[in-house]
């Protein structure tokens, strides 16, 4: 049978903050890479972004978080995910994450967390290793 | 029951992972997206199909926020297909329509699929048309397609949409020079968005008068609708339009089907009275009863009769054509 498969990733932003440069970069990055980057803008709610990456069909999703809410958005995001039956989604982080936050957060799901100043290739790289295979 | 099967199930009960999913295989897979649709098709057709074209940074992702909220104030149910290009170099692509679209993806009465074209010419992906079904099958009451941002080849929406809602902007550059050829002829409405801008009444008058041209032998006349989709003004107006087109169409495919019933009843008109006439001067010529009674006396069988009666006859028919 023909597959042509293309990775989706959403980026998605929660929270109040308003920089999106570092998603943007990467969502840039992602699509230079060949896959299909889904960007909803600024200030999303758990509930829309769970809903946007059902309704998209997404494999990953990307979050960027610069406001320092990670703590209280990052599981009500899981939570949501799981809810919905989302689990075969994998999913990333980005932005300001304080170091002893991390596995904390790797606890909860989140599979890779890239602070600033990573390179893109580093991220592609990752996530060409981890996302997951659908049968 | 097999995965395919247990997904198109979960469509036509309006499951939006199931809905999802069906669409990504339908991008995906062409074996499995034949499946699927052949699973759903008895189910189509309800829906009323609206494309929404026109040229990059018209507004046509924020003029459709505000179709759709109208659309839901109404009591509809709305699905949108919005299209963006796939890079040609890379084969990525980033998908942004729903920038403008947010506060949508949280009611469960709107369903929202970003599409890449995937290198499909046209100003819409492979895809759109079997996404459209899905989302018609799922029992959506109305399903808006947004091509990628499209100049003057880019008509293929009037292959999906029944309705092509065609979206100009004043201040794009030459007002009719993006939009004179293609797009000009498949408009079923024109809508000027940032109509308030200053030179939005020098917009509309330039379409009008290419449409006046355009509309002369139609029977539906393209209309021109001014919109500020931003604050939402003239959406109203654009949804009356949508629903007269709609209705428009109901009645010219009435017309077609009455067309049909009054043939099919001169048809029959016909047959009784050729067969009667026929039989009578059959009777006239007396050889009608002479072949009764051979039938009855078993030396001829009814259908040779019948073709020996009729066979002078078609002769005569022949002849004199």
């Amino acid at each position: 049978m023909q597959s042509t498969r293309k990775i989706r990733v959403l980026i998605a932003k929660p929270g109040l903050d308003s920089h999106d440069r570092g998603a943007k970069v990467v969502a840039r990055a992602l699509r230079d890479a060949g896959m299909e980057v889904i960007y909803t803008g600024l200030r999303q709610t758990p509930e829309q972004i769970v809903e946007t990456a059902l309704q998209e069909d997404v494999d990953v999703i990307g979050l960027s978080i610069l406001s320092g809410a990670h703590k209280a958005l990052f599981p009500r995001i899981m939570e949501l995910l799981k809810q919905k039956g989302l689990t075969d989604v994998m999913v990333f982080a980005g932005g300001i994450i304080p170091e002893e936050d991390i596995p904390e957060l790797k606890k909860l799901g989140i599979k890779g967390i890239f602070g600033p100043g990573t390179p893109t290739e580093t991220i592609i790289q990752f996530m060409l290793e981890n996302v997951p295979k659908r049968t | 029951m097999t995965k395919i099967e247990e997904i198109a199930k979960g469509v036509l009960a309006g499951d939006r992972r199931s809905i999802a999913r069906a669409i990504t295989i339908t991008e995906n897979n062409i074996a499995e997206a034949q499946k699927v649709i052949s699973l759903i098709y008895s189910h189509i057709g309800k829906t009323h199909i609206i494309g929404l074209t026109g040229p990059s940074g018209s507004g046509k992702s924020t003029l459709i926020e505000k179709i759709v909220r109208d659309y839901r104030r109404r009591g509809k149910t709305v699905g949108v297909v919005a299209v963006d290009p796939t890079s040609p170099f890379t084969g990525g692509a980033f998908l942004g329509d729903r920038i403008r679209m947010q506060e949508l993806s949280t009611d469960e009465g709107v369903f929202i699929r970003s599409m890449a074209t995937r290198n499909y010419l046209g100003g819409i992906a492979k895809a759109t048309k079997d996404a459209v079904k899905i989302l018609d099958a799922a029992g959506k009451d109305i399903v808006i397609v947004e091509t990628v941002g499209a100049g003057q080849s880019e008509v293929e929406i009037i292959k999906v949409a029944q309705t092509v809602v065609v979206i100009h902007a004043p201040g794009l550059g030459d007002e009719i020079q993006a939009i004179k050829a293609g797009l000009m002829e498949i408009a079923d409405i024109f809508v000027v968005n940032k109509a308030d801008r200053e030179n939005a009444d020098k917009a509309v008058i330039d379409i009008q008068a290419i449409l006046q041209l355009n509309n002369k032998e139609k029977p539906w006349k393209t209309p021109i609708l001014k919109t500020v989709a931003l604050t939402g003004e003239g959406v109203p107006q654009l949804i009356e339009k949508l629903e007269e087109h709609r209705q428009f169409l109901k009645k010219e495919i009435e017309h077609k089907k009455s067309l049909l019933r009054a043939e099919a009843e001169l048809i029959e008109a016909i047959k009784e009275k050729a067969v009667t006439s026929i039989i009578e001067e059959l009777r006239k010529e007396g050889k009608f009863e002479e072949l009764l009674h051979q039938i009855l006396e078993k030396e001829i069988d009814p259908a040779s009769a019948a073709e020996k009666l009729l066979r002078g006859k078609f002769k005569k028919a022949v002849s004199n054509a």
